[in-house]
C-alpha cells in the first residue's frame, strides 16, 4: 500500500507549510533580539577602543575587556574625541565608533577619498592615544581591529579579533601575546615614509626587541591570518597618515 | 525501575566506546580534524553539539511519521540550521562573549555528519524520549574522542592545556624547554589530527577483536 506521504501533492505541500513555519520563526527570533545584539555590538566597540588604549582588566597574561556595565561610561571618561575624516576634511561625530568599517569600505568603491575615516582621541596617564579602526580579511573570514598610535605614529597598544579562523592557529592573533608584540612598533620607516608593520615568518627576533624594525613575530600554522594583519595595517593606517602629518606640522 | 531502562542506558553508554560516532561509525570526522587544536574548542563544539544533536533528535523524531521520505534530508537539514540560527541568535543576545567563542563552530555544527547521520539513523525510527537519548549518547561519544584528540594536539603542539603552559616557557626556555624539547608544529595542523584519531581506533580495535570486520 503506497504511503500518503509519498504522494508527489503532499510532499509539496509539506514542504511549503515548512518554509513558512521555519521561515516564521527565525523571522520572529531575529526581529524580537536585534535590539538586544546591535546594543550588545555597541558596547563591544566600545570595549575594543578602551583595550586597544590599555583601559582593560587584563590579568597577567589573557587579555581581559572592562565589564559591559563600565564600558560605556569609561567610553566617555577616556575618548575625548570621536572625529570622522572624510577626504582630507576633520570633522566631530560622537557616533563615529559605530560606523560600519565593511559597509563603507564598500560604498566608497576604492576611492579612500570617499570613505568615512573614523578616529578616537582619548587620553590615558597623561599619554594621548590615536585609535584607528583597521578591517581586513583572514583565512576563512573578516577580521578586524584597533590600533593605538601616538603622534609620531607609534603603536601604543592593539587590539585584532576574527570572525571565523581556526582555532588554535588564526585564531591566536586576539591572544595577548600576539597583540602585545605591537606595542612600541613604528609605523613609518627611518626616512618618515610610511611602511607598516609585518607580521614575518622565520622572524629573527622572537622576543621582539627590536621595535623599529617593522615586524612582529609570526604564528605558526597561520601564515593567511598573518598576511591578513599585516595587508589591514598597511591598507587602513596609510589612510590616517596625512593627519598624523598635519598634527605634527601644526 | 529507575529514571532509564537497561537498553535506555545502552543507548548512552554505547556511543561512549562500542559504537563511537567517530572511531567506528567514521562520523563527524571532519569536525574533529577542524576544531582540535585547542582543548578548550573541543569541550565548547562537544557542548555546542550535544545541544544541537540532543534537540534536533527529539524534533526529528516527533515529526518522524508526516516527512515525505522523497524529502527527508532537505526536511533533516532545515531543522539543523534552523535551531542552529535560533541558538546563535539567543546566545548574542544573552550571552555575547559565550556566541562569540561558539561562532566558528555554528558553521561547522550544520554540515556535521554525526548530526545528519543520527536524524537518519535512529530519529526517524524511534521515539522522542529514545532519540533523545540517542543524541546525547552520540555526542557524548564524540566528545570523549575530540577531548583526546584536544588534549595531545595542545599539549604536544603549544606546550599548554586549555591556554596554561604546563612545559614551561618556550621562549624563555624553561621546563621541559631548557632541556631541548620543542613544540611539533606538525600537530597542529588537520594532518596530525587524523593521525591521532587513526592511534585511537587502532588501540580501540586491538583492545577489542570484535570491532574488526572480518574480510
Amino acid at each position: 500500500m503506497e504511503n500518503r506521504t509519498d504522494k508527489n501533492s503532499y510532499t509539496i505541500i509539506f514542504a511549503i507549510a515548512m518554509v513558512i513555519v521555519v521561515g516564521a520563526l527565525l523571522a520572529f527570533t531575529a526581529s524580537s533580539l536585534s535590539p538586544k545584539i546591535s546594543e550588545n555590538q555597541r558596547i563591544e566597540k566600545q570595549q575594543n577602543i578602551l583595550y586597544a588604549m590599555g583601559v582593560n582588566d587584563n590579568d597577567e597574561s589573557s587579555a581581559i575587556f572592562v565589564s559591559t556595565q563600565d564600558a560605556p561610561e569609561l567610553f566617555n571618561k577616556y575618548i575625548s574625541k570621536q572625529l570622522v575624516i572624510k577626504n582630507g576634511e576633520v570633522s566631530e561625530d560622537d557616533q563615529a565608533y559605530l560606523i560600519d568599517l565593511k559597509k563603507d569600505k564598500a560604498a566608497a568603491g576604492g576611492d579612500p577619498a570617499k570613505r568615512n575615516l573614523p578616529l578616537f582621541v582619548g587620553e590615558k596617564d597623561g599619554v594621548t592615544h590615536y585609535i584607528i579602526p583597521i578591517y581586513g580579511k583572514g583565512l576563512w573570514d573578516a577580521i578586524w581591529g584597533y590600533v593605538s598610535l601616538d603622534e609620531n605614529m607609534v603603536i601604543q597598544g592593539a587590539y585584532f579579533d576574527h570572525k571565523g579562523e581556526t582555532p588554535g592557529l588564526g585564531a591566536n592573533i586576539k591572544q595577548r601575546y600576539f597583540m602585545d608584540d605591537f606595542i612600541g612598533e613604528h609605523v613609518l620607516d627611518d626616512s618618515g615614509t610610511f611602511k607598516g608593520v609585518t607580521v614575518a615568518k622565520g622572524n629573527a627576533d622572537p622576543i621582539n626587541e627590536n621595535k623599529t624594525d617593522n615586524e612582529v613575530d609570526a604564528i605558526a600554522g597561520a601564515t593567511i591570518t598573518g598576511d591578513g594583519v599585516t595587508a589591514m595595517i598597511k591598507s587602513d593606517l596609510k589612510l590616517y597618515k596625512p593627519y598624523f602629518d598635519n598634527l605634527k606640522n601644526n | 525501575m529507575g529514571l532509564l531502562s537497561k537498553k535506555d542506558t545502552k543507548l548512552i553508554t554505547d556511543p561512549l566506546a562500542d559504537n563511537n560516532p567517530i572511531t567506528i561509525q567514521v562520523l563527524g570526522i571532519c569536525s574533529a580534524l577542524a576544531i582540535t587544536a585547542e582543548l578548550k574548542a573541543s569541550i565548547v563544539m562537544s557542548i555546542s553539539v550535544m545541544f544541537v544533536l540532543g534537540l534536533g533528535n527529539v524534533v526529528i523524531s516527533l515529526m518522524r511519521n508526516i516527512i515525505p521520505s522523497k524529502i527527508r534530508i532537505i526536511v533533516q537539514l532545515t531543522v539543523v540550521a534552523a535551531l542552529v540560527i535560533i541558538v546563535d541568535q539567543v546566545l548574542k543576545a544573552f550571552a555575547y562573549e559565550l556566541s562569540k567563542t561558539l561562532s566558528v563552530f555554528v558553521g561547522l555544527i550544520i554540515t556535521n555528519c554525526i548530526i545528519m547521520g543520527r536524524f537518519e539513523a535512529f530519529a526517524l525510527a524511534n521515539g522522542p524520549w529514545k532519540s533523545f537519548l540517542d543524541g546525547i549518547g552520540n555526542s557524548l561519544g564524540y566528545a570523549v574522542i575530540l577531548i583526546i584528540v584536544g588534549f595531545f594536539r595542545e599539549l604536544l603542539g603549544s606546550g599548554t592545556l586549555l591556554g596554561f603552559p604546563v612545559l614551561g616557557d618556550p621562549i624563555a626556555k624553561t621546563g621541559l624547554y631548557a632541556i631541548g624539547y620543542e613544540n611539533n608544529g606538525f600537530m597542529l595542523l588537520s594532518p596530525m589530527a587524523l593521525i591521532v584519531v587513526g592511534i585511537i581506533i587502532w588501540v580501540q580495535r586491538t583492545r577489542n577483536k570484535a570491532l574488526v570486520e572480518d574480510h
